[in-house]
């Protein structure tokens, strides 16, 4: 048996280290890499970056759940830091998933104390309510009667935040964290139906579904995957945001080397194809 | 119900307006029933396994405990930042998921080194697009070759962007006839029973 013929029975689990090695030591020894801003993410920024301080506030949507965090959640709290560091107030919405409240609780934990962000006054958290597009359609019309009260159980109508917030009309941008197809959903119900202007941050692999609608302006800009996720930390590190913990650039070390190392593997195993193939065919 | 509401969508009356609050209003209560009859399901499901004896059913008895203790300390104690119920979150529920889809990485990389042959032209194509935006989309693509990523937004931008349209229309065209046939009562596979 050849070498190539035994390359490509290479037993899988050296694979599985190669990918583990190539995903863990640039983590480890902290390999940092520039990150080019695209098109997409400058345009969220921007949108975000139009809204005016302690003016109406921001929607952010956490309709994700733990599988997709390592990837979501750098774009959530990049946002987050964002808003609070330019003083925009910040409706924190825990998404049609009913685990997309936990992981806004996280973003908060992690974010709200860099900025002493305070809950009615800086943001509000809304929790889950069953109803998908139903809930998305019932904010078009009021906001505090879809809910009645926060995640914490206090009533909406006593947080000055909402003083004069009734719905979409009074939210210049809403961004759905999702991995899923639901930014449709705000696309479609709130977009097409109540004209809310609508971001999106999704995985790198939902985000060539999402081009259709940000080519006609449905969205106002899109973070793709964790690279996304850096393009906003590197904007936001051009804005003078304070940012402890850069967790979407300290991974593009790990992504750049485990994509190159995908990268050989497919043309190595090309490679080996072509050759064994030509010599089955002159045996 | 489907004809009214789309009578309503053109009719900015306030008996209209009262009317499509009551619909969304109602579909938010349905919504939560629907949350019991999740519940019910599923401990339907694994009582039955439990009694059964079926392959690993004891791990039903986890399910039963996972599903009550995390209930319990969420009403008990509350919930938000620091409750045991956000703690089980962070720390038990937020690992497992993660390292489940993690180990997607893993296997998409074997698969890919075995399966993703150019067999064919289209193959090929198909192969060389895939590499171009692995690479493109990672800031090590941007230093082996500086314009790279607007390659990328172009491959996204135009000939993914043309394709993905005309899945959508598909599925919406798909979508209004259903909902047509639904509405005019020509399907009722809804309804159950049979054709």
């Amino acid at each position: 048996m050849g070498f190539w013929s035994k390359f490509l029975k290479l037993d899988r689990r050296w694979v599985f280290l190669m990918i583990g090695l190539s995903v863990l030591i640039p983590l480890v020894a902290r390999i940092s890499m520039p990150t080019a801003v695209t098109p997409p993410v400058q345009n969220l920024f921007d949108a975000v970056d139009a809204i005016e301080p302690d003016g109406k506030p921001l929607m952010l949507a956490f309709d994700f759940a733990p599988d997709t965090e390592p990837e979501l959640m750098p774009m959530a709290t990049a946002i987050l830091r964002h808003c609070f560091a330019k003083g925009i107030k910040v409706i924190l919405y825990g998404g049609l998933y009913p685990q997309g409240a936990g992981m806004a609780q996280l973003a908060l934990e992690e974010v709200t104390a860099e900025y002493d962000a305070e809950s009615g006054i800086d943001y509000v958290f809304l929790g889950y309510v069953p109803g998908a597009g139903a809930v998305v359609l019932s904010m078009g019309e009021d906001i505090k009667g879809t809910f009645g009260r926060d995640y914490y159980g206090v009533r909406l109508d006593s947080l000055p935040m909402l003083n004069g917030v009734r719905n979409y009309d009074d939210i210049p941008l809403v961004v759905d964290i999702s991995g899923s197809s639901v930014p449709i959903l705000w696309v479609l119900y709130a977009g097409a139906r109540y004209g809310q202007e609508v971001g999106v941050g999704t995985t790198a692999v939902s985000a060539a579904q999402y081009y259709p609608f940000l080519q006609t302006g449905q969205f106002a800009g899109m973070l793709g995957g964790l690279k996304g996720a850096a393009e906003y930390e590197k904007l936001n590190e051009d804005a003078g945001v304070r940012q402890i913990r850069k967790r979407a650039s300290i991974g593009m070390g790990s992504q750049s080397i485990a994509h190159i190392l995908m990268i050989a593997l497919i043309v190595l195993g090309n490679i080996g194809y072509f050759v064994t193939v030509r010599k089955g065919r002159n045996a | 119900m489907g004809i009214l509401m789309m009578v309503q969508f053109f009719i900015p009356h306030p008996l209209s307006t009262r009317l499509y609050r009551a619909v969304l209003d109602s579909m938010i209560i349905i919504g939560v029933f629907m949350l019991v009859f999740a519940w019910r399901s599923l401990a339907y499901f694994h009582i039955n396994r439990i009694r059964r004896r079926t392959e690993h059913w004891w791990y039903s008895y986890l399910t039963f405990t996972g599903w009550i203790v995390t209930a319990a300390l969420g009403i008990g104690l509350g919930i938000g930042a620091g409750t045991p119920h956000q703690l089980i979150f962070n720390h038990i529920l937020i690992p497992l998921q993660a390292t489940m889809f993690s180990l997607l990485a893993f296997y998409i990389a074997s698969a890919a080194f075995r399966a993703f042959k150019a067999r064919n032209l289209e193959a090929g194509l198909l192969l060389v697009a895939a590499v171009v935006v692995m690479l493109g989309r990672v800031p090590i693509g941007q230093m082996i070759y500086s314009r790279l990523p607007e390659v990328v937004e172009w491959i996204m931008m135009y000939p993914n962007m043309a394709a993905q349209r005309g899945i959508l229309l598909g599925v919406g065209l798909g979508m209004i006839s259903t909902a047509l046939k639904i509405i005019m009562g020509i399907e009722r596979g809804y309804l159950g029973g049979g054709d």
